[in-house]
């Protein structure tokens, strides 16, 4: 075939796109396809292909797209910290004239992978899975506002993941960093794929995270249950609601930022260029206006997961639950307020750089406040130690380690020395691993028997937890030491033989990281196989307050048969303690949205314009383009989403758990 | 919620709702479709800082002065005007349950809303042809993106204007269309006030500055 043609059909995509000649990347895709082939030829084997489909593929169920955002995030977990075990491997191999074991092509693109997965693909979906989880059952609502619209921000976010997981094989990932700052990023220094992959797998991943955060501010603002008051909703609602504003109010600052590089990259405007009055810097500017709200909204869902898990294994109302609320809500406006921190060395001058140094300083006192109200709260309250109150404690003494770092890098004077210095890595793994991850993993156990109907193995949490915390701080405390030393982020060679100790204990403590990892991959499994023994009947395992522990476990497809009326803020404390009478009768067909694949089509035509942008496959761009606009518009033209749960499949459902509460008495 | 919580002469509490109407369909539609629009609000916010940034980057190329025909930015304009008030008596004709009139003022608006569109582009032709293409200089990328991004939300709102006059055939005003005409009005008259900061900010203080 002429090579015109040949381009007409791929774009740039030819054979020498594949990267054949990395033994890296050649045995993990190997890998790879061995496990995706196995996993593939089962769901064949055991005829799955269409529960999935119907069941969870096309599903609107709120509680069933949270799973699914948590198994998305954990999968992609392993893939980011394979990137990490990669880096810290190279940079402990890499002294006394060796260059380790990845070339500087591939080193690069490793730690911009690791930090856009970690952060979109990972910590996102953890979190995001979570609110979705959790946010309806407590506040008494039978689903989210718009349940078409959460299935469809789901499989966006997938999509994203695929653009990413896709430029591993296909083509290569950007070499810039995980914010791609131009010039760098520009066409002139970043000719090839590994931008465009990064842009359109945001691009795609970003509309899915705005609609869901429209979704959850509506569920919240709309849905709650008679009685529930602002004042009266549980703390990880008010941080979820304040997160979901901040997606709403940040990610089209992405969007946009995103877009005009693109738009430099493929029409060749003058935004972010060096000549013909672009400005780098404005990219710097506008990208981190997104980027800093953007670790509040990481951050606050993990608050609040803590506010619950401390009360309830505390056996106390949560301590200064006012103040709670307002600190979080005056967080959610500080957080717009710092942006420029990220790049004090940009020379605003003195009187800017102090202006964000002193609202980022700022922020700590509502962030005390919290962590004083978790320890008042602890005070003098029975603590159990489970694992969801294990994960906490690790977090208090964690993230008040990373807090005063973070108000050490909020004086300029020191910025100016630490700026992009190993210290500032350590900071922000401290605050995100301390904060978010901890976050993720003490809700993970705090609410897996609610969304499963058995508890996660303790044996098996412990080790992950104790291999997690001792790895965390094996593997950043260096860094710290690193970092005060002088030594720069992204380095892949040292000529310093002093500084490879320090290196190697971090990598030690990356492998500790990996051993929580595999324990808690291992906790799934053994949990899974006694789950007969680990069965919660009750629905309330952990003798909880909040309205998710009213119902069953697993819930019902409708959450509760009947809505429930609040009087309290520990809504289901107060109904326990004041002699709530579960309805036996007088059950009502309930009123439910239908499953639809119209989400899971669109976003895989959302994907696959992405790759043909990014490969210059016109074709395959506008033919998806065209394809999405005719199934949205379609999809408008079905006017009937519901059906009516038939008041005998509620009576069903509530007739088997009457039994298994009389049985667990 | 808009249940009665079933009445308790006891005194004792009262734990759920026992005779429960689901929410009406749609119910949350009008808060979400206006956090959307105050999202999309914040794209051209971004856009206009960018503008406001880079606007007087000229790099020795063409400035507004040489390029904007202010009269046929004020026809364009009162296009877009026109729009929005024939989108307010189809609104009004709607809520008359007059289907026909209703039709009649979406398809005057749909009309206006070609008018403003091809206006831009005969502009954007003429920018090009004279060599102040959006490669030129700062000014002329920040200016191209706003403007066409404005351009292009006018196209979706032709298209769903297209889609819902096919619907409100099909399927009469029934509540949903009504739904649906309601917030494509939210989006209509949302673009005519951004179109009022373009024509300020980008027209009128461009050519004064």
């Amino acid at each position: 075939m002429s090579p015109d043609l040949l381009k007409l059909i791929f774009g740039r995509l030819g054979l020498d796109s594949l990267p054949l000649h990395e033994p890296i990347l050649v045995a993990t895709f190997v890998m790879v396809a061995l496990c995706g082939g196995a996993l593939f030829a089962g769901v064949t084997y055991f005829r799955l292909w269409g529960y999935l489909w119907r069941e969870w593929f096309t599903t609107v169920d709120h509680k069933r797209i949270g799973i699914m955002y948590m198994i998305l995030g954990i999968v992609m977990l392993l893939r980011g910290f394979a990137d990490a075990l990669m880096m810290r491997a190279q940079q402990a191999l890499a002294f006394n004239g060796s260059e380790g074991f990845l070339p500087a092509h591939h080193y690069d693109q490793v730690f911009t992978a690791h930090g856009v997965i970690m952060i979109f693909f990972v910590a996102m979906p953890l979190v995001t899975g979570l609110m979705n989880y959790v946010v309806p059952l407590q506040i008494g609502a039978r689903d989210v506002s718009f349940p078409f619209l959460n299935n469809f921000s789901f499989w966006m976010t997938v999509g994203g993941a695929v653009l990413v997981m896709a430029s591993l094989f296909i083509g290569e990932f950007a070499r810039t960093g995980w914010l791609a700052y131009p010039p760098l990023s520009n066409i002139g220094y970043s000719p090839d794929v590994g931008v465009d992959y990064y842009i359109w797998a945001l691009q795609v991943a970003g509309v899915g995270t705005t609609l869901s955060g429209i979704n959850l501010i509506c569920t919240i603002v709309k849905l709650r249950c008679p009685g529930m008051t602002m004042m009266k909703m549980p703390v990880f609602t008010w941080t979820a609601l304040c997160t979901n504003i901040l997606i709403v109010a940040s990610f089209p600052v992405l969007t946009v930022v995103l877009a005009l590089l693109s738009l430099d990259r493929y029409v060749g405007t003058n935004f972010f260029t060096n000549d013909f009055g672009g400005s780098p810097m404005m990219y710097v500017n506008l990208i981190w206006i997104w980027g800093h709200p953007e670790v509040y909204i990481l951050v606050l869902p993990a608050f609040g997961i803590f506010s619950e898990v401390t009360s309830t294994f505390s056996g106390k109302r949560l301590f200064g639950y006012t103040s709670m609320v307002y600190a979080t809500v005056v967080i959610t406006i500080l957080s717009y307020l710092v942006w420029l921190h990220h790049f004090f060395t940009m020379g605003s001058g003195a009187s800017v750089n102090s202006f964000f140094g002193i609202t980022t300083m700022i922020i700590s006192i509502p962030t005390g406040a919290k962590m004083f109200n978790w320890l008042f709260t602890m005070y003098r309250g029975r603590i159990r130690f489970e694992l969801p109150m294990l994960w906490t404690i690790a977090f208090m003494l964690t993230f008040v380690l990373g807090g005063m770092t973070g108000v050490l890098l909020a004086v300029p004077p020191a910025d100016f020395v630490l700026h992009n210095s190993l210290f500032l890595i350590a900071h922000f793994h401290n605050v995100i691993i301390g904060g978010v991850v901890f976050g993720a993993f003490a809700g993970i156990n705090y609410w897996f028997p609610k969304a499963f109907g058995f508890k996660l193995d303790p044996f098996w949490g412990k080790l992950s937890f104790w291999f997690w915390v001792t790895g965390f701080y094996m593997a950043f405390m260096p860094l710290y030491v690193l970092g005060l030393m002088g030594v720069t982020r992204r380095l892949r060679v040292f000529d310093d033989p002093s500084l490879q100790i320090w290196f190697v204990i971090a990598a030690i403590g990356a492998g500790l990281v990996f051993l929580g990892i595999l324990c808690m991959l291992m906790q799934f499994a053994v949990s899974f196989l006694k789950r007969e023994q680990l069965k919660d009947v009750t629905g309330d395992p952990w003798d909880a307050r909040t309205l998710e522990w009213a119902t069953s476990s697993p819930p019902p497809d409708y959450n509760f048969a009947f809505t429930p009326v609040v009087h309290d803020n520990d809504a289901w404390w107060d109904m326990k303690k004041r002699g709530y009478q579960r309805p036996l009768t007088g059950f009502k067909p309930i009123h439910m949205p239908s499953s639809t694949g119209t989400g899971i089509i669109l976003a895989g035509l959302a994907t696959a314009m992405g790759f043909g942008l990014i490969w210059y496959i016109w074709w395959l761009a506008a033919a998806s383009f065209i394809a999405m606009l005719a199934v949205g518009i379609g999809h408008t033209f079905n006017y009937h989403r519901d059906f009516d749960i038939p008041a005998d499949d509620v009576i069903r459902a509530e007739d088997s758990r009457t039994k298994l509460l009389a049985g667990a008495k | 919620m808009t249940v009665a919580v079933n009445p308790s002469q006891t005194g004792e509490p009262v734990f759920y709702v026992a005779d429960e109407h689901p929410h009406p369909e749609g119910y949350s539609t009008s808060l979400g479709f206006w956090i959307y629009l105050m999202s999309d609000c914040l794209i051209f916010a971004m856009l206009f800082a960018a503008f406001g940034v880079l606007g007087a980057n000229y790099a020795a190329g063409p400035a507004p002065k040489d390029l904007f025909d202010l009269n046929l930015v004020a026809v364009n304009t009162s296009m877009l005007l026109l729009s929005s008030i024939t989108y307010g008596f189809a609104m009004l004709t709607m809520q008359q349950n007059k289907i026909a009139q209703t039709q009649m003022w979406l398809a005057i608006t749909g009309l206006f809303g070609v008018a403003f569109i091809s206006i831009e582009l005969t502009e954007f032709a003429h920018m090009i042809h004279e060599g102040a293409t959006p490669q030129r200089s700062a000014f002329l990328s920040s200016f191209f993106t706003l403007v066409g991004t404005h351009g292009l939300h006018v196209s979706c709102g032709l298209i769903w204007l297209v889609t819902l006059m096919v619907q409100v055939w099909r399927f009469g005003l029934i509540e949903a269309n009504r739904r649906r005409l309601m917030c494509l009005s939210m989006f209509w008259h949302f673009l005519d006030v951004v179109w009022i900061g373009v024509f300020t900010f980008v027209y009128l203080l461009g050519v004064l500055r």
